[in-house]
């Protein structure tokens, strides 16, 4: 484990530099979550429509973990903008001379460039939202307990889903194709474009069945307290079952690719 | 005059060719920004499948105002690429070989680079606004049509001209600018909903510092016969999307304000 973690203990204290970085999407994601809850406050203001699965509160509180969770879902540093450079040059040659585990390898660094931005925005997010914007804390000690845990589990799920989309890199540099369609599919299904609960009843069970639930929506949930502490087991488990499964997934592309990757450059 | 209208239409084909090139990829980045906005889309229709309408706002509305202000951002994002990537330019020290040439800046940035090829937002946007002006109950005529395309000209001149500005900030930080695209991507995530949804001092900033309002949510309302700003006279409505073209030509003077101040970097 001791060169992972080293590794993983490097990327993180050189994220945490880009600090002018973090204020600027700081700002945005600011300005974003506002524009949000402000077109959610309009459609709660009517008064037409059907039944209504959460408050405003409890809206506008999940908008705002949206927004200081963003960095940890998989659409900027996806694939490894690193990762893909060193490929593209050859000089993924040194990554493999390396006597570690490749995929794990790439977990690692997905992990840390996934925490590392997030802890930097989320917290500064939290004080303003709460301050200004009508986020709301946690209804209990367990309801933050819970979302916490999951929301640890979710930063796992979402770098072993980043992984996979890292070890296609292999097989095509140029056209991305995966990594340029699957955000989109992340945003929709985790709850970034809007709350899952909103969408129409019947659409709830397909968006239970995908793997995206469990990265942003369920953690959030938690938070809420839409789902009580004692879900936080069955949370926890489709968590790790997917994240087992895509490790399982990039670990197979990694092995394949690994062995049909011919070496260029001199 | 005629001289630049033929240099820029020069700039534009050689732009094109070049990317005929790449064909495979034009359509993955069409197809991915399709599904981009798609998204968007699908949150808008499932908020309203929930709540019924947003302010009165049915569903085929707000996709009318969808539809507009995403042909407006694909247009200005297809033009004015290479003001949106000008900072490379200034980093390089680039900037300088422009000064040099017989030819305003403006008009050799704008030639810089095209982006004719990601059609996936344009073409969403197209879908929409034909759908909603099938569907709604408008009664066009040649007026009516005339509005409609002039508004949403209007919006991709006022994109454009925040892409100008964005590039004018160049002149003093090329850092930090994800900034601005709180003004261009957030313009084009609040001017999906008509602006009554929004708080009074956000409803006037995008009217009177980012003319956003001039060009989707009163013409709009004109087309649809909604209420939107009870003391505006009737012609104004129709005279709105003139707001657009007047914010460009302010980014213009911007833009040769900030060309007085460049100073050279690089080596």
């Amino acid at each position: 484990m001791t060169p992972y973690l080293a590794l993983f203990r490097a990327r993180f204290r050189a994220l945490l530099q880009y600090r002018a970085a973090a204020l600027a999407g700081f700002g945005t994601q600011l300005f974003f979550g506002i524009i949000r809850t402000m077109i959610l406050g309009a459609f709660y203001a009517g008064q037409g429509g059907g039944a209504r699965p959460m408050t405003l509160g409890e809206t506008t509180t999940y908008i705002w973990l949206g927004q200081a969770f963003f960095y940890l879902l998989p659409f900027s540093a996806n694939p490894d903008p690193d990762v893909r450079d060193m490929i593209k040059s050859g000089q993924v040659v040194y990554e493999l001379a390396r006597p570690l585990d490749l995929h794990t390898l790439w977990l690692t660094r997905a992990l840390a460039s996934r925490v590392a931005p997030t802890l930097m925005r989320a917290l500064p997010m939290f004080v303003v939202a709460i301050a200004f914007f009508g986020m709301t804390l946690p209804p209990a000690w367990p309801a933050a307990l819970a979302a916490t845990a999951a929301m640890a589990m979710a930063a796992l799920l979402t770098a072993a889903f980043a992984t996979v989309i890292t070890a296609t890199l292999l097989w095509t540099t140029s056209g991305e194709g995966i990594a340029r369609i699957l955000p989109s599919l992340v945003l929709i299904g985790s709850g970034m474009v809007i709350p899952l609960p909103l969408f129409p009843d019947w659409a709830q069970p397909l968006l239970t069945a995908l793997p995206f639930r469990a990265m942003a929506d369920d953690p959030f949930r938690l938070y809420i307290g839409l789902l009580p502490p004692s879900a936080l087991l069955a949370v926890l488990a489709r968590q790790a079952a997917w994240t087992l499964a895509l490790v399982l997934l990039g670990r197979g592309l990694v092995a394949r690719g690994q062995r049909r990757l011919v070496l260029q450059g001199g | 005059m005629r001289d630049a209208v033929h240099l820029y239409l020069r700039f534009a084909a050689t732009s094109m060719r070049a990317q005929m090139q790449y064909r495979a990829s034009f359509v993955l980045f069409s197809l991915a920004q399709f599904l981009g906005i798609g998204v968007e889309f699908l949150g808008v229709w499932a908020l309203v499948d929930r709540f019924g309408a947003v302010r009165g706002w049915r569903l085929g509305e707000v996709v009318l105002l969808f539809g507009m202000v995403n042909i407006s951002f694909a247009l200005a994002e297809s033009f004015g690429r290479g003001f949106d990537m000008f900072s490379a330019m200034v980093k390089k020290g680039e900037f300088d070989r422009l000064l040099l040439r017989p030819r305003s800046t403006a008009l050799q940035v704008a030639g810089l680079e095209f982006q004719f090829l990601r059609v996936g937002r344009l073409a969403l946007g197209v879908g929409m606004v034909v759908w909603a002006a099938a569907s709604l109950r408008v009664g066009w005529s040649a007026a009516r049509l005339a509005l409609l395309a002039g508004a949403t000209l209007g919006g991709a001149c006022v994109f454009y001209g925040l892409f100008i500005l964005q590039a004018t900030l160049c002149f003093w930080s090329v850092e930090s600018l994800e900034i601005m695209n709180a003004l261009t991507y957030g313009g084009t995530e609040a001017a999906q909903y008509p602006l009554s949804v929004y708080r009074p001092w956000f409803r006037r900033f995008f009217t009177f510092v980012v003319p956003l309002g001039f060009v989707s949510y009163l013409p709009v309302g004109a087309l649809l016969g909604r209420a939107t700003v009870p003391a505006l006279p009737e012609a104004l409505r129709w005279c709105a999307p003139l707001a657009g073209a007047a914010f460009l030509v302010v980014s213009l003077a911007v833009w040769r304000i900030g060309v007085r101040h460049y100073r050279s970097t690089g080596s």
